[in-house]
């Protein structure tokens, strides 16, 4: 086994170690409670998960192909910038449209600031 | 109570850029991979209609002030003058022409007049598609 193979080999785990993470996340968007949490689980994980699966299938087309992506690194990196942003303003939006937070959270320093009229 | 659209608008001022970029480079690719004037028409407007969700439809008209029903014209001309103009020199209509060039810091590269009508198919598809957009959004 040489070193190409090898590092093959590396980014096969990649793209194994992203899939489960992109069963997890959606694990995590059956089992949480409500949609602060949820968009928890689709947002992080999910952006973990894609971001190691275009890093190992661009590793592999480097090593095998002998073929840099450009493109890939570009989908990384845009990923990787808007992904949070956008589970940022999914929260935002439901918070302001007053969706209530799940049973048994604690405090919600967020509503007097927001809503000071309503106590 | 004013909303406060930092994290988008700082965002969208990044992200932008590079749709933008790749629009281009999906534009100049289409000739040997998979891409062209259609796809990256529909890009670059995509990177202004995410402009106009993150700032408002007449901030982005101030920062770009072009009319895109002159945009959508202008790709029109272009595409039937790079149709007609082998008629002149005694060719059929639509036939193209290519050569190899030396350009500077680009070395030995062919230039194709398919690439003049591919143009034209972007500015129309760009001026169409935010003509469409901007009609349909400052209809109050």
């Amino acid at each position: 086994m040489n070193v190409n193979q090898m590092i093959e080999w590396a980014a096969v785990i990649l793209i194994l170690i992203g899939s489960i993470v992109s069963v997890i996340s959606a694990y995590g968007m059956i089992r949480l409670p409500d949609v602060y949490t949820r968009s928890h689980a689709a947002t992080k994980s999910s952006t973990l998960s894609v971001l190691t699966c275009l890093l190992g299938a661009f590793i592999y087309f480097w090593v095998h192909d002998g073929f840099v992506s450009v493109r890939l690194i570009l989908g990384i990196l845009f990923v990787f910038v808007t992904a949070p942003v956008a589970g940022h303003l999914i929260c935002r939006a439901a918070y302001r449209s007053r969706v209530p937070l799940a049973e048994g959270s604690g405090e919600d320093e967020l509503k007097p600031k927001l809503f000071p009229e309503e106590k | 109570m004013k909303t406060n659209d930092v994290i988008i608008q700082f965002t969208a001022k990044i992200v932008f850029f590079i749709i933008f970029f790749f629009s281009i480079h999906i534009f100049l690719a289409g000739h040997y991979t998979p891409g062209g004037g259609f796809v990256g028409g529909l890009l670059t407007s995509s990177a202004v209609v995410l402009l106009v969700l993150a700032f408002d439809l007449n901030t982005v008209r101030h920062v770009l002030p072009i009319n895109y029903t002159y945009l959508t014209a202008i790709g029109l001309l272009l595409a039937l003058a790079t149709a007609a103009f082998p008629m002149f020199v005694g060719k059929p209509f639509f036939t193209h022409f290519f050569d190899y060039f030396n350009l500077p810091l680009l070395g030995k590269q062919s230039l194709h007049t398919a690439m003049l009508f591919d143009s034209g198919v972007y500015l129309v598809v760009v001026g169409v598609t935010m003509t469409i957009i901007q009609t349909i959004g400052e209809d109050e």
